[in-house]
């Protein structure tokens, strides 16, 4: 590799940053540091924030209020609202953004030529990474010429040239085909894990959320829900939509009432939330759940009678056995398969859900489906959506 | 709703070649017909020709060669008003001033359809999509999901037309959304009896929406069948990279010594399947998914007599249900799921491809492991090209 040092990876700190725009308010003010030389993940819906936060960190909007400052080697500087070229930062867009009229070597080089790279190494980074991201045979292309797929990837060949102490990637694969998205983000971790850089991704989907790894910021309209270790998010949510926001396909939520002297949930049919928090209108269903020591004391200490238990869809299981000592039983609304598994659309007693079985499971429509359920793989929220308790970690793991 | 047919039907862009020339195709002529409310998808990636084949369909083409029969009567000349077939798209395309109402009656209203019986009509479907609290809104101001509930609506709101067709319709939905839009769908299937047919390079939408799908790639339909057919015995090398994630691993092999051989690894098969990969072609590759192998993270008893192979860890995820690995095994990569729990020991793990699960392909095309098992199973919805209007 060439002489240059490379730049170090750089920390973010944001405080008390807040986005409103006209009446509307994009971000709620918001407490985040980010760790130099790891992964990110923005993850959220459509309008989640994630995009409005991005553009604070790269400094193409300032914020209403609070900072943002950069920190490197231990010297923190405010970057608050500093316009991008004053930065060492890199920044991929959904849409695929390359200068049009450039050869795809010219377009890779261009941030290398603004920062006056001598021309052997600016040559040799160009076709290191052009190699990595297989444009090699395309580079003097221009990009109306190339597929969607190598279009992305000379843009992101650009970023990545920079070695800019942060990167930022606004659902880079999302305008993909599926394959590509696949193959291109197997390729991408690989790119990433050997750079010293901070690498912030957004992204909808769980699945690419727990693909990449690293940490994890889970945002839901305007503010952040949670944020650590991207694992333990997701097994350890701290609010309902924390939960949510990491489950695909969606998580199962069933309303249930506590009886605190028996240690026993009852699955509420029907339930309505009303005033007071708790169910107006729902029946007992009769379906009673036997719950953990643990998560007894957790209930009884939130001092509620009614609270929400949720499961992921893989923890409604197709078999009996061991500690799975309730059965649902429903109605069958839909059967998909997927390949490598089911996705069970079932109608129960306790409300309707999604079971995910391994392998493929041809039942038919309004046949019944027996869901064999272990109470330890409960997740408990308080109607106002706070985690009440998680699985134990033995649980739910086979 | 119609039974299509597609005879000999083959598209090329600028239309046919020179004499003795091949036509540069966007489809290949191909002979197929698809059963009257079914609901089928089309899935490839960009540029597999999988719109060109819809645009056919719905009459925005006419096919360079061939015939396209909807209940036996060849509208191949026919335009796409004549045709009666509704279409979604991926953007919503909406009135977005007028109301929900009046956007799911404009189909109805612009075809001459008294007020009462299009009060009843739209009515059902908003119940179907649940949008009857939305019906007096205007669409502007929606959020995207109802929008493109809106466009489905106006879709499926013709009773009249031969087919649905749909062009990628839930690609700028959220995660979420496209859990309920596709059950709606699938429901609305089940109860109007549409046939509908959708366009997809989404291989998780496409195998669960579909009863049948149609996996093209280069312009060439390579196999049509169930979500299960695909998944467990793919017909050719793309259908298996193609579908499933990750996709099929594939090695390639030599037939030696009563088995396969790939690298330093050797798998036992039967010889008359041996016999018959060698006869079928010349390119030999072993396939299995990726939940088609046991690991172990510690050595095994090599007494136990079961052909445990000790393969390098070359990356590790964990992905909160499962675990995927990526493995240096049999002189290539290949990829394999195991439990959430699972931690690799050390810089080797130790692998099983499941003997039932293995799959053999000659030549890119699948050598089916009991002769004769790969025709009687295409043969019910890819006919001969030699029997125009053939159909079930």
């Amino acid at each position: 590799m060439p002489a240059t040092p490379h730049p170090a990876a750089l920390a973010l700190k944001l405080e008390g940053v807040e986005q409103r725009v006209g009446a509307a308010t994009h971000l709620y003010p918001l407490n985040l540091v980010l760790v130099p030389g790891q992964l990110n993940v923005l993850l959220g819906a459509t309008l989640a924030g994630k995009t409005s936060l991005l553009r604070l960190m790269a400094g193409l909007d300032a914020p209403t209020a609070g900072r943002i400052r950069e920190g490197a080697g231990g010297a923190w500087r405010d970057v608050t609202g500093l316009p991008v070229r004053e930065r060492d930062l890199a920044m991929v867009y959904q849409q695929f953004i390359n200068y049009p009229s450039l050869s795809v070597r010219e377009n890779i080089a261009s941030p290398l030529r603004l920062r006056g790279v001598g021309k052997g190494e600016l040559e040799q980074r160009v076709a290191t990474i052009a190699e990595q991201l297989r444009l090699t045979s395309f580079l003097d292309r221009r990009p109306a010429e190339l597929s969607g797929g190598q279009q992305q990837r000379t843009a992101l060949a650009r970023a990545l040239a920079k070695d800019a102490g942060l990167l930022l990637l606004d659902e880079p694969l999302v305008n993909l085909d599926y394959k590509l998205r696949e193959e291109l983000r197997a390729e991408l971790l690989q790119l990433l894990r050997v750079r010293n850089t901070t690498v912030v991704y957004a992204t909808t989907e769980p699945q690419e959320a727990l693909q990449l790894g690293g940490n994890v910021v889970v945002m839901e309209a305007g503010r952040v829900v949670q944020s650590g270790p991207t694992l333990a998010v997701f097994h350890r949510p701290a609010t309902l939509a924390a939960a949510r926001a990491f489950s695909d396909p969606p998580l199962n939520v069933l309303p249930a009432r506590f009886d605190g002297t028996r240690g026993i949930a009852t699955l509420v049919s029907g339930a309505v939330k009303g005033l007071a928090n708790g169910w107006t209108s729902g029946l007992t269903s009769g379906l009673e759940v036997a719950l953990s020591p643990a998560a007894v004391a957790a209930v009884r200490a939130a001092g509620v009678n009614e609270f929400l238990l949720a499961l992921r869809p893989h923890q409604l299981h197709s078999e009996p056995g061991g500690c799975r000592s309730l059965t649902l039983q429903g109605t069958v609304e839909l059967a998909e398969i997927s390949g490598s598994d089911t996705y069970l659309h079932v109608h129960t007693a306790g409300g309707d859900v999604v079971a995910q079985w391994r392998g493929i499971h041809p039942l038919s429509l309004g046949s019944r489906a027996h869901l064999f359920l272990d109470p330890r793989e409960f997740f408990g929220f308080t109607c106002e959506g706070a985690a009440l308790f998680a699985p134990t970690a033995a649980a739910g793991e086979t | 709703m119609a039974r299509i047919a597609l005879v000999d039907v083959g598209h090329a862009y600028g239309g046919a070649a020179a004499e003795g020339a091949e036509p540069r195709w966007a489809l290949r002529p191909m002979t197929m017909t698809w059963r009257d409310s079914g609901a089928y998808a089309l899935l490839g990636p960009s540029g597999c020709g999988k719109t060109t084949l819809l645009n056919l369909i719905s009459g925005l083409l006419t096919p360079t060669q061939g015939r396209i029969l909807f209940d036996g009567k060849d509208i191949t000349q026919l335009g796409p008003r004549e045709r009666n077939i509704a279409q979604v798209f991926q953007f919503p395309v909406l009135y977005d001033t007028m109301t929900v109402f009046d956007n799911l009656a404009f189909p109805l209203r612009n075809r001459g359809w008294k007020e009462a019986a299009v009060r009843t009509r739209v009515g059902e479907v908003a119940e179907l999509l649940d949008l009857t609290a939305d019906l007096q809104r205007r669409a502007r101001g929606l959020p995207p999901d109802a929008q493109q509930k809106i466009s489905l609506g106006r879709g499926l709101v013709r009773t009249d037309v031969a087919a649905v067709l749909l062009d990628e319709p839930l690609t700028v939905i959220d995660p979420h959304l496209k859990w309920l839009l596709r059950r709606k769908l699938k429901q609305i299937h089940q109860q109007l009896k549409v046939s509908l047919i959708y366009v997809t390079h989404d291989q998780v939408e496409a195998l669960t929406f579909a009863e049948e799908v149609v996996v093209m790639n280069h312009g060439e339909v390579l196999q049509v069948g169930t979500p299960q057919a695909l998944y467990e015995a793919p017909e050719h090398m793309f259908v298996g990279h193609f579908i499933g994630s990750p996709g099929m691993n594939f090695l390639p092999c030599k037939l030696e010594n009563g088995g396969v051989q790939m690298g330093d690894v050797t798998l036992p098969m039967e010889a008359e399947w041996l016999a018959r990969a060698a006869a079928a072609g010349t390119e030999h590759q072993l396939g299995f998914r990726p939940d088609a192998a046991e690991v172990l993270a510690a050595p095994v008893d090599s007494a136990a007599g079961v052909a445990w192979q000790p393969a390098r860890v070359q990356s590790f995820q964990p992905m909160g249900t499962h675990s995927l690995l990526q493995l240096g095994f049999g002189g290539g990569s290949v990829w394999v799921r195991a439990a959430a729990a699972f931690q690799p020991a050390g810089d080797y793990v130790w692998l099983r491809p499941l003997p039932a699960k293995l799959a053999l392909f000659a030549d890119q095309r699948l050598v089916p492991r009991v002769a004769g098992e790969l025709l009687a199973d295409a043969s019910s919805v890819l006919a001969g090209t030699s029997a125009p209007g053939a159909a079930p």
